[in-house]
């Protein structure tokens, strides 16, 4: 049972549809064959069946690049913008209808170089948007340039002699901005880790920051080769506040149970480079939420007309 | 000139004892008033409860703010200079005028600034803060000498106030008192209404303790007294009662309050000089109309927001200037793409680049028409007076929501800051934004379900059943799906320009003042209407055959111009932007700079349109307007 909920008309309408994953399905997605991409989509498919949300009632905002063709593989309301601008424009539709079930999708280049600005703003705004930033540490869609996330030395077309300078690290980056709320990193290796994470991300009230680290079969074929092959270079953050996987945890034995209400230790687990860390770092539901803060009840037309002829007594002459 | 100069010239005076039955009364059909002091003195308040009280009591007004670059530039200084010019008239007054027949001085410094702009008639009466002559500072004592030496040119007429020694008899620190001190001077000699004065100086300090105003009050009344018992004439500007219920505000409250009355309920904004008041004014009463305003982090996130509003409800819209215009580009072409409506206003300032951020300047019509990669139609309208930015928030609403469109409102320094009343304006339902229409679409209903002759199409919006597409700024079909190939680009194109036409069959010819036929048409558009008319006015009580005309609709233009063009032998556009002068070195026919609406008139009209520009960072003057009405007359002013 889906409620259509729609406050603008003061009415809510009982839906008896059951909708499967093919009622999420649109065109088929023209990634690469070995993109990362697909898992994530799968994983935001299943995610949206088992919590039923209304197609007409989800929006999927996206930038610029490989990851932004996102929205047009998902049966939802989407919004193809600009490089680096997804998260203003999902902050306008989730402002505008609050009701709306608001994902932004971004990649490396888009989130974390063009759009960093936004990025840091909208985490502090903290609005109610499951934000997935799909990080293969290089351009893609413009063929092979380095980006803020490539690893140093990484060869491009832009630095044939290898990035020279360290890459970002976009989870310090995003628990060191006022009022993060939800932290949280997986990797395209691991589905069920992804559909987990992405899930936890959903039921989290504001600004959800999921980074999942994936390589670009053409550019980055390497880049997360050694954490698929060997389990002893991963590290998952468990905890019931966070992300749990049982079946993972017997391939990769090394765990920390990490509180995600502990920020400093969130802090410290995101600076260590000894191993990949998936899970959720840091997660707190208690910060205002940027459309409830701003929320204002709405008025009626003869209301409007009633304040606004008493503003304009205040210019009679 | 319609004002009479009856007053002495150049005498330097001591104000004398004089009782008001021996004043001289000036007579005028109108007068032009400036206050001005070092920036911090308040001169503005000033200035505007002087044109607030004079509107009120019936009388044509028009007031133009100064304002320095800074915000507290060094005192006694000429770029100091800060306070307002306020023109009023026994009929509608419809721009700044020339130069000011009555000032009241601060000091000698900021006066020697307006001396200097050119803003003083010859003769004008000056009320001038006496302390600085007789300072204990050698050196004030010298910059006033050096100053009355330059004034001299001017054959004004002084007289010394003693301002600060008047004012310390009633409180403590006379920098935050002289402005009331010299507006009851003001309302002496202008027989204002001192209760209205005193009604609008408690709703001024309405915030503070009740002293504060009744201090201010103490000071208007000892200004008036003053004035009564020392100066030796009066002015008086015959009120003609409009008679019909007038509001006085200025342009950019008219914009904020009428983005209220147009329904509008969301404005994403980033802090620009001179649009900011507009988003103080909406900041302070949106919510309680059920509207927001968001502060972005920057110009392309305000842009971003109002998009994404826009595509998820009710339009929204964002109000910047030119700087902010720039980095709004972007979004603004994939709203064009989208077919996302959006209002965008553009409180033009001088440019390009930062360039003068407070003053006046209409530098931005090109780049707003043609601002975007490709070909991005949109709307561009101009208001021309304070009324106009009022309603043409409703228009701009409506125009992007029937043509799924950008609807750019370009505004300028002048209207933002100056003050003018109008009739107030019957607010109706009509105006408002319908509730969003939620109800579910038939199955199949593609988002860009094009008109083939209009391009008019249904918007999709989230929450409809059926509806779901995913909107794109790249190449796309009737589905919105991504297509590459010629076809699907140039039906895009095609479709969005379409709507243009379409628009531009709606409007109405604009209408020639003046006569239909003559000599000389001079074109303009937005702040400057006021200004040129009353120059045509000047020229065609000379005899010169000479009409202007004012276009509201810059993209699309409004229809028939061409046949309009027609009657006149010459046609030339006068406006706030750069352009080469004809004669100047290396500068022919062929690589002229002209003003940006004799570019886009050559274009469209293949008339040979000419124009007279001048980028002053001030309103034009009429009487500017009106030489260079004589200079460009086909056969000569003689003719």
């Amino acid at each position: 049972m889906i409620q259509l909920g729609c406050s603008l008309l003061g009415s809510s309408v009982e839906d008896d549809r059951y909708l499967g994953m093919e009622d999420y399905q649109k065109a088929v997605a023209r990634w690469c064959s070995g993109c990362g991409d697909h898992a994530v989509l799968t994983a935001v498919q299943r995610l949206l069946e088992v919590e039923q949300l209304a197609p007409e009632e989800t929006v999927f905002v996206s930038g610029i690049g490989c990851s932004s063709r996102f929205p047009h593989y998902v049966n939802s309301y989407g919004f193809h913008g600009l490089h680096g601008r997804a998260l203003p424009v999902a902050l306008g539709v989730k402002m505008r209808r609050p009701e709306l079930h608001v994902f932004a999708v971004m990649g490396d280049g888009d989130c974390c170089s063009i759009g960093a600005g936004h990025w840091v703003h909208t985490t502090r705004y903290n609005p109610n948007i499951v934000a997935i930033m799909l990080d293969n540490g290089v351009y893609g869609l413009t063929k092979n340039q380095t980006s803020p996330t490539s690893p140093k030395g990484l060869r491009s077309n832009t630095q044939p002699r290898g990035a020279y300078i360290d890459a970002m690290n976009p989870i310090a980056t995003t628990l060191g901005v006022e009022n993060a709320s939800f932290v949280a990193q997986t990797g395209d290796w691991v589905p069920d880790h992804i559909y987990e994470t992405i899930r936890a991300a959903y039921h989290h009230p504001g600004f959800s920051f999921v980074r999942i680290l994936q390589r670009c079969p053409q550019y980055t074929d390497n880049l997360f080769l050694e954490a698929m092959r060997n389990p002893d270079t991963i590290e998952l953050l468990i905890h019931p506040d966070g992300v749990q996987v049982k079946d993972l945890e017997k391939l990769y034995t090394n765990t920390v149970y990490h509180d995600p209400a502990d920020l400093v230790n969130a802090f410290r687990l995101a600076q260590l480079d000894d191993k990949i860390r998936l899970g959720v770092f840091y997660r707190n539901d208690d910060i205002p939420v940027y459309e409830q803060v701003r929320a204002v009840p709405a008025k009626t037309v003869d209301e409007k007309i009633a304040i606004l002829n008493e503003e304009l007594d205040t210019y009679a002459v | 000139m319609t004002t009479s100069q009856a007053q002495a010239p150049s005498k330097h005076e001591k104000a004398a004892d004089a009782s008001a039955g021996e004043k001289r009364i000036i007579r005028v059909k109108e007068h032009t008033v400036e206050v001005v002091s070092d920036s911090g003195e308040g001169a503005q308040k000033c200035g505007q409860i002087f044109g607030r009280v004079s509107a009120r009591m019936g009388n044509g007004v028009w007031t133009v703010e100064i304002i320095p670059a800074e915000i507290q530039p060094p005192p006694r200084t000429p770029p100091s200079a800060s306070g307002n010019r306020i023109r009023i008239g026994t009929k509608a007054v419809t721009n700044w005028g020339d130069g000011a027949h009555l000032v009241a001085a601060f000091n000698e410094q900021v006066l020697l600034h307006r001396h200097r702009m050119n803003s003083l008639e010859k003769g004008c009466i000056i009320l001038i803060e006496s302390m600085w002559k007789t300072h204990d500072d050698e050196d004030i004592r010298a910059e006033w000498a050096a100053a009355m030496d330059e004034l001299a040119a001017g054959e004004y007429r002084f007289v010394e106030v003693p301002m600060e020694e008047q004012c310390l008899t009633v409180v403590d620190n006379p920098r935050k008192g002289k402005n009331m001190f010299v507006l009851g001077m003001l309302a002496n000699i202008y027989s204002r209404d001192l209760e209205i004065i005193k009604e609008l100086i408690r709703h001024e300090f309405r915030k503070k303790k009740a002293e504060v105003a009744e201090s201010n009050i103490a000071l208007l009344e000892l200004g008036h007294r003053w004035a009564d018992e020392h100066l030796d004439f009066k002015v008086e500007v015959p009120i003609e009662a409009p008679g019909v219920p007038m509001v006085v505000m200025n342009g950019n409250q008219a914009v904020a309050i009428g983005a209220v009355a147009a329904g509008l309920e969301l404005c994403a904004m980033y802090p620009i000089t001179p649009a900011t008041s507009a988003s103080h004014y909406l900041s302070e009463i949106f919510e309680s109309y059920g509207g927001i305003v968001h502060q972005a982090e920057d110009e392309i996130a305000a842009a971003g927001v109002a998009v994404g509003a826009s595509f998820a409800g009710k339009t929204a819209f964002t109000i910047t200037s030119g700087p902010g215009m720039a980095l709004k580009t972007e979004f603004i072409g994939l709203a064009v793409m989208t077919e996302t409506p959006l209002v965008l206003v553009d409180v033009q300032r001088g440019g390009p680049s930062t360039g003068l951020p407070t003053k006046i300047e209409q530098g931005d019509l090109l780049s707003s028409i043609f601002g975007q990669p490709g070909d991005a139609p949109k709307v561009v309208m101009a208001p021309a007076t304070m009324e106009e930015c009022f309603l043409c928030m409703t228009t701009a609403r409506r125009i992007a929501e029937a043509f799924r469109c950008v609807v750019m409102v370009l505004t300028d320094a002048n209207l933002a800051t100056g003050v003018q009343p109008f009739p107030r304006p019957n607010v109706t339902r009509e105006w408002m934004a319908a509730p969003l229409d939620l109800s579910a679409l038939p199955e199949g209903h593609k988002p860009y379900d094009w008109d083939p002759k209009t391009g008019l199409s249904r918007r999709h919006i989230p929450g409809q059943r059926n509806g779901m597409f995913t909107a794109t700024g790249l190449s796309h079909d009737e589905a919105s799906k991504i297509g590459y190939t010629p076809d699907v680009h140039e039906r895009g194109c095609e479709m969005r320009a379409r709507k243009m036409a379409v628009l531009q069959q709606t409007l109405s010819p604009p209408t020639p003042y003046g006569d239909e036929q003559g000599d000389l048409l001079v074109v303009g558009w937005g702040s400057t209407q006021g200004a040129i008319e009353e120059a045509v006015d000047r020229a065609r009580d000379e005899g010169l055959s000479v009409s202007s005309l004012h276009l509201r609709f810059l993209s699309p233009m409004e229809p028939g111009l061409k046949e309009i063009f027609g009657g006149y032998s010459k046609v030339m556009t006068v406006e706030v932007n750069y352009s080469d002068d004809p004669n100047a070195p290396y500068v022919t026919e062929e690589n002229r700079r002209r003003g940006q609406l004799a570019w886009l008139l050559r274009a469209q009209t293949l008339v040979d349109v000419d124009c007279w520009t001048r980028v002053p960072g001030e309103p034009l003057r009429p009487g500017q307007i009106l030489q260079a009405i004589r200079d460009f007359m086909p056969n000569g002013a003689d003719a």
